[in-house]
């Protein structure tokens, strides 16, 4: 019985293998799978090219050299970076915590960590102004005590910012940690090493690719915040208005300024992809 | 004794329980197949792994209760683990450095350790630029540089290559007898075991079955694997004085032995005839050839019968006898080949 049902295939069988195998392998590909394709990268990469089709390239420097714009630059980098080294201080730790020590409710702490990078800024920054705003739970004790009020200064930004980006290093960080071999840190421990010094010497310097990395995004993401930064910082120049916020801005009284701006952004965002690229990401 | 230690390790479907005396300056091998407990042991000796029971001290302090850091012990591991982001240097430093010595003293530490593994040109090296073997020396000055009471080894020859192995092996064994701790080395190669240990423990399923000095366990093998590591035919049977009973066999051996007895001989002591021989040989038995294969110059020839036996033939006796798997053959084996122990 084996043996019939074994040879009838046979002939159909050895069709297939003549259509399958030989050039028409490498044929006609699915149009099904090519169009949508082709439709998709034009989607995306039009836009970008339509912003560098339009941008007014011989205005160009001079209109960099607004004070608003070069102030409002400042103002991004500054808060950008100063919001990804509050990250690195405490997600660093707190991705060492969620990687390298059993406690209860584990799980749910990474949960939560990772619940602004799917939060809408805007919600963010609504919930940033409950707790830190002049009338908020801790906000009206830090302006009893220390004086200190957020909303709408720098340091609001930053907050706003760090609270958006953190996720970004603190799972970049924890995936390291997770791939760092810790049979590294067990022959640190050998040679008399404490945990502190174990982290210290041996478990940060094996995983600095991966800070790096996670550091990068962070800044990047933290550089285009837009959506907290504006509700709980609010838009004055100088302040707290980053580069997002003036795009938004001069989009409706000046439009070739937003272009402008716009350009400055995607320069900063490519370097990082290239950074990332080159250096970090395809790294073995 | 310096280290006198009782491991006790379980673990679902698998219990560790030995007793370990090492006297300082002495060289323990522990040897084992694969999943035996050797490794489980030592890293419960170097405090990576907690006892389930137990204890472990060195000279007279208890040592279980303190933490990794805290011990002093030296380990080497299988793959040496040596910091990819340090130089050699500062991987023996590390040491020097965690237990407090300034930077200056530390890499002078270190510096003295590399000479004297013959090492001080590969300083300034990346561990990923060192060879197997120099990797395997960084490794065992970096264990030295904290100055141990006890040495630990796991598998210290295994990621080497053969030719690697026998330099490494003859250099790690003059390291070793210049230590005045007590070391622990382990490993699941007998030769390794032979060479560098002055005393050998053999481990299965989380248990010592036979210990003692390597040319003793070597010449009376007490369990399946350590014959086969040593390279001898074993037999458990029953001794009355005159000759040891195994199956449907009685050995004619040297030594007589009374009651549950060992009867071990090597390959290369057994004849194989085609037809029944007269004369000499006391120990003759009618095997069928099961499998033959090349062994070094000569041939193996796996039989079956009373007994399963492997025999060391020349490749001229296997044409001259005209040997196939499957033949009926004569095996004879004199007594003065054989080695009688009790039980």
């Amino acid at each position: 019985m084996s043996g019939s049902q074994g040879s009838r295939p046979a002939p159909g069988g050895g069709a297939g293998a003549a259509r399958t195998g030989g050039r028409e392998v490498s044929g006609r590909l699915p149009w099904m799978l090519v169009a949508p394709a082709v439709l998709g990268l034009a989607f995306l990469v039009l836009p970008l090219a339509g912003l560098l089709i339009r941008a007014p390239w011989s205005t160009l420097l001079q209109r960099l050299a607004e004070p608003q714009v070069l102030e409002a630059l400042r103002l991004s980098l500054v808060s950008a970076t100063v919001a990804t080294a509050a990250c690195l201080l405490l997600g660093v730790p707190l991705a060492w915590l969620l990687a390298r020590v059993e406690f209860p409710g584990r799980r749910l702490v990474r949960a939560l960590v990772t619940v602004p990078l799917v939060l809408p800024p805007v919600v963010g920054g609504v919930a940033l102004l409950l707790v830190l705003g002049r009338r908020g739970l801790v906000g009206q004790w830090l302006e009893a005590t220390f004086g200190v009020t957020l909303p709408f200064t720098t340091a609001g930004v930053i907050v706003a910012e760090a609270f958006v980006a953190m996720p970004f290093l603190v799972i970049s960080v924890e995936g390291a940690l997770r791939a760092a071999d810790r049979r590294f840190e067990e022959a640190a421990a050998t040679l008399g090493a404490s945990r502190w010094t174990v982290f210290r010497r041996v478990t940060l310097p094996l995983i600095m690719p991966g800070v790096v990395a996670g550091a990068v995004l962070c800044w990047a993401r933290a550089l285009g915040e837009f959506g907290a930064t504006i509700t709980f910082a609010g838009n004055f120049p100088g302040t707290t208005q980053t580069m997002p916020l003036a795009v938004y801005l001069a989009l409706e009284t000046e439009p070739e300024a937003a272009i402008v701006l716009s350009l400055v952004l995607l320069a900063v965002s490519v370097a990082i992809l290239a950074g990332l690229r080159d250096r970090w990401v395809a790294a073995p | 004794m310096t280290l006198h230690a009782r491991l006790v390790v379980t673990r679902p479907a698998f219990t560790l329980d030995i007793t370990l005396e090492v006297a300082p300056g002495e060289v323990v091998a522990l040897l084992g197949p694969n999943g035996a407990g050797k490794t489980t042991a030592l890293r419960a000796l170097a405090g990576l792994l907690a006892l389930s029971e137990g204890e472990i001290v060195l000279d007279g302090r208890p040592l279980h209760t303190l933490p990794a850091e805290h011990r002093p012990i030296g380990m080497v591991f299988q793959d040496y683990l040596l910091f990819p982001h340090l130089s050699a240097l500062d991987n023996v430093a590390f040491g020097p450095r965690c237990q407090g010595a300034s930077r200056a003293e530390a890499r002078r530490t270190a510096a003295e350790l590399l000479e004297r593994v013959g090492l001080a040109a590969h300083a300034a090296a990346r561990p990923r630029q060192l060879s197997g073997g120099q990797a395997q020396r960084v490794a065992l000055a970096r264990a030295l540089a904290v100055r141990p009471r006890l040495l630990l080894l796991d598998e210290p020859l295994a990621a080497l290559d053969a030719h690697t192995r026998l330099e490494i092996r003859s250099r790690l064994r003059r390291h070793l007898a210049d230590f005045d701790g007590a070391t622990v080395l382990v490993t699941h190669d007998p030769l390794d075991a032979m060479v560098l240990a002055d005393r050998l423990i053999v481990i299965e399923h989380g248990a010592i079955v036979q210990q003692g000095a390597p040319g003793e366990v070597a010449r009376r093998p007490r369990t399946d694997y350590v014959a086969r590591l040593v390279g001898l035919n074993l037999y458990r049977g029953l001794g009355d004085g005159a000759r040891i009973k195994v199956g449907e066999l009685a050995f004619s051996t040297v030594e007589q032995v009374e009651g549950p007895a060992f009867v071990a001989f090597s390959p290369a002591a057994v004849a194989l005839y085609r037809t029944r021989p007269d004369g000499s040989p006391r120990n003759l038995w009618r095997a069928r050839i099961d499998g033959i294969e090349r062994h070094g110059d000569n041939v193996r020839v796996h039989l079956e019968g009373p007994i399963t036996a492997v025999a060391d033939i020349t490749p001229a006796a296997v044409a001259e006898l005209d040997l196939a798997p499957g033949r009926e053959v004569w095996a004879s084996l004199k007594a003065a080949e054989t080695h009688a122990y009790p039980a």
